[in-house]
């Protein structure tokens, strides 16, 4: 192995990156991009639910009901409705969210002492709005049943809750650390899954047999341009994610730094065994979204918990060298982990970079067939 | 016109051929989808079940004992060990072993045999924040259930609260998810293959030899969708039949009036595909775009976030993200049967889409051709 001839391959992909500047650029667009929906447009955290009452107490008990449900920015009346049909429409439309229907003896039941009745139907197609939005409505009905006790019956027993490393339960914090690895995953898969397979199709392919390059070299060389520009891509996201979104970064920077090096190195790697295997753009391009993007997105636990998946499931993201990266991430960004509780994950992407560089230069021949 | 048609024609079968020459695109076009579909429909659940708990019970009592039984029992807590000291709970914590852990000190049982209030210890691991929400909601069901029952009638139940979920009785998540994993996987493969089709035919050099036939440029693009088109038809059949045996996912609406939303949905999405291959020179180049527009897509589309939680710039901005209106159509027709009475301005929203998109990557295809 030669480092004269891994510089020319890295100079020659170099060469080759600038003149494609719109590619580049949209590496770079692509993680701005994400952090900034991520970051300003979507939350999971519910709050403004459309809900439509149903008041045929019209009483002032029923009013304060009312007032307890808007006051807690949880739930936002749209509509006073005038019938029951109403409900019907508008849960069917999608127009709200929730429903709440107070009978004609709301206040006359509560008055004499008798439980009043209360209807609560949520639109359950979202079903993890509408558990989070029931849980709002138990806690505030049972807060308000309290009150009309005059707050004797304090609860038997009190659970008191103290939330770690993300005390806010902020959805950002949650999101945020694991998708600086989705970013690296796409990035390292697009930029080099079709690098090897278009020197095949334009034919240039048989020019680089000719060269006295040897595989290792090939490999490395090609991998070092865009080593540089995912690194690049991973140290504008931690810094927009710290600075920008405020992000708690609790851990040791050195430690991600070098973490990240070695996750960038392996999926890079895999781009370029890919690109090896198939020798055909669109097939390769078909390959790496479903080995790189998809698991990275929805198996890695980055937004989906592993341990809600099936059994046979939760074994496949033990496969998915991006479940290790998003764990490291989140340790070193929320928990602020020390090497010790991370060196499993980290030994595992030790051995899918080394794995996967070995196979993509054994995969690679020197020869046209 | 007849002649266009044939012309039309023969493309449509020299794509079909060159689609398929290379065996492993049958398999990408065909298993890929389904594969995608049923690990994802299994993938993508927000329920939170089995939340690995670990209890350190420093008081020992029946009272105890039965407090964490009926955590276990409740199924959605999956109380992996007992610990030993506090120590043990925040290194678990730390570990990442679990997510949730429950203290109850000595003096507990006591408390209670006297009825006087008393309280537990919970700590939840916060980083994933939707989890932690849910897990805390049924911690304080639990809890309050039982104090309830110990503390006996005393406690008038003032409120007597009846709640029903719409659509979803049990709230499961697939149901509301595995429609959306269909679109989105859909969108996925279509947009990635009609971007590159035009694209690569340029970077090969045939682009050439195709422009030297009788074919006009719309006959073009016509030969070049109506393969991916046909394609994506038949992989929409397929998933949706696959998806709703494997997940009993409910089909409450009309089957064709989904097959004919499919078909709008598809001519957008094509037609974003054919706008991308106007402005890529490279296969490199229609991949990051594909991209480029596809993540925003989905974050953008109600998939996962609903929609009127956004700010306003943003909610305006999935106007045009095709998702958006056949997520709301697919969900709508699986779990709430709606009709065309209902879903109408979806698909007036998706056509005008499609429309737009076809019309304005023709007429750049033609400057670039000319």
């Amino acid at each position: 192995m030669k480092f004269l001839r891994i510089k020319a391959i890295a100079k020659k992909e170099m060469l080759q990156i600038r003149r494609d500047p719109l590619s580049l650029a949209m590496a770079f667009l692509m993680p701005a991009l994400l952090l900034i929906i991520f970051g300003y447009a979507i939350t999971l955290d519910v709050n403004n639910l459309t809900t439509i009452v149903y008041d045929r107490d019209r009483s002032s008990m029923s009013r304060e009901l009312l007032a307890e449900l808007t006051a807690s920015q949880y739930f936002t009346i749209v509509r006073h409705a005038e019938t029951p049909h109403e409900i019907d429409s508008y849960l069917d439309k999608g127009k709200a969210r929730v429903a709440l229907s107070i009978p004609a003896d709301f206040s006359r039941d509560l008055r004499a002492g008798r439980a009043a009745q209360l209807q609560i139907i949520v639109d359950g197609s979202d079903s993890n709005t509408a558990t989070i939005a029931l849980g709002y409505l138990t806690a505030l009905t049972e807060r308000y049943s309290l009150q009309l006790n005059g707050g004797r019956a304090a609860p038997a027993i009190d659970p008191r809750v103290r939330v770690w490393y993300n005390p806010e339960l902020k959805s950002r914090n949650f999101i945020i650390p694991g998708l600086i690895a989705v970013i690296m995953v796409v990035i390292a898969a697009l930029l080099t899954s079709l690098t090897v397979a278009r020197e095949w199709e334009r034919g240039t392919m048989e020019q680089l047999i000719a060269t006295p390059v040897k595989p290792p070299e090939l490999v490395l060389g090609k991998l070092i341009p865009y080593f540089l520009i995912g690194y690049l891509d991973m140290a504008i996201t931690v810094v927009m994610a710290v600075f920008l979104f405020e992000v708690p970064l609790r851990g040791n920077v050195a430690l991600l730094a070098v973490i990240s090096a070695v996750f960038l190195f392996g999926g890079l790697s895999l781009g370029i065994l890919i690109s090896i295997v198939t020798k055909n753009q669109l097939v390769a391009s078909q390959i790496s979204m479903v080995a790189t993007f998809l698991p990275a997105f929805l198996l890695s636990g980055f937004m989906y918990a592993i341990s809600n998946m099936p059994p046979v499931l939760q074994a496949v993201t033990r496969i998915v060298p991006a479940r290790y990266f998003v764990a490291v991430l989140k340790g070193i960004f929320l928990k602020g982990s020390p090497l010790r509780l991370l060196v499993w994950n980290a030994l595992f992407l030790v051995i899918f970079g080394l794995l996967t560089f070995v196979a993509a230069n054994r995969k690679f021949k020197k020869k046209i067939e | 016109m007849k002649k266009s048609i044939e012309r039309i024609k023969q493309m449509v079968v020299k794509e079909f051929i060159q689609i398929f020459r290379d065996k492993r695109m049958k398999a990408i076009v065909f298993f890929i989808p389904v594969m995608q579909t049923l690990v994802f429909g299994y993938a993508v659940t927000t329920d939170v079940n089995n939340v690995p708990t670990a209890v350190y019970d420093l008081d020992r009592s029946s009272e105890s004992r039965e407090l964490i039984r009926r955590f276990s029992a409740s199924g959605y807590f999956d109380v992996a060990f007992s610990a030993d000291s506090p120590s043990r709970l925040q290194d678990a914590l730390d570990r990442g072993a679990i997510l949730l852990a429950v203290q109850i000190n000595r003096g507990f049982s006591a408390d209670l045999k006297k009825h006087q209030p008393t309280s537990i210890q919970v700590l939840v691991d916060g980083t994933d924040s939707n989890t932690a929400m849910v897990a805390v909601d049924y911690v304080n069901r639990i809890v309050q259930k039982y104090g309830r029952e110990l503390s006996g009638a005393n406690v008038p139940q003032r409120l007597d609260v009846r709640s029903r979920a719409w659509y979803n009785p049990e709230l499961k998540s697939k149901n509301y998810n595995v429609p959306g994993v269909i679109a989105m996987v859909i969108m996925l493969t279509s947009l990635l293959l009609t971007s590159m089709a035009i694209v690569r035919e340029r970077e090969i050099g045939t682009m050439e030899q195709l422009m030297v036939t009788p074919l006009r440029p719309a006959e073009l693009i016509l030969g070049k969708t109506i393969p991916f088109a046909l394609i994506a038809i038949f992989d929409v059949v397929l998933v949706t039949v696959i998806a709703s045996l494997t997940f009993h996912i409910p089909i409450r609406g009309s089957l064709l009036l989904l097959l004919l939303c499919t078909v709008i949905y598809l001519l957008s999405v094509l037609g974003i595909g054919l706008f991308i291959s106007t402005i890529a020179k490279t296969l490199q180049q229609a991949m990051m775009a594909t991209f480029l527009f596809y993540m925003p897509a989905v974050l953008l589309s109600g998939f996962m976030f609903p929609i009127e939680n956004m700010p306003p710039v943003f909610q305006y901005v999935t106007y045009v993200n095709p998702l958006r209106y056949f997520l709301v159509i697919i969900r709508g027709i699986f779990l709430k049967g709606n009709g065309i009475l209902l879903l109408w301005p979806q698909m007036a929203g998706l056509l005008a889409l499609g429309i737009a998109m076809i019309t304005v990557s023709s007429l750049r295809f033609r400057k670039r051709l000319g």
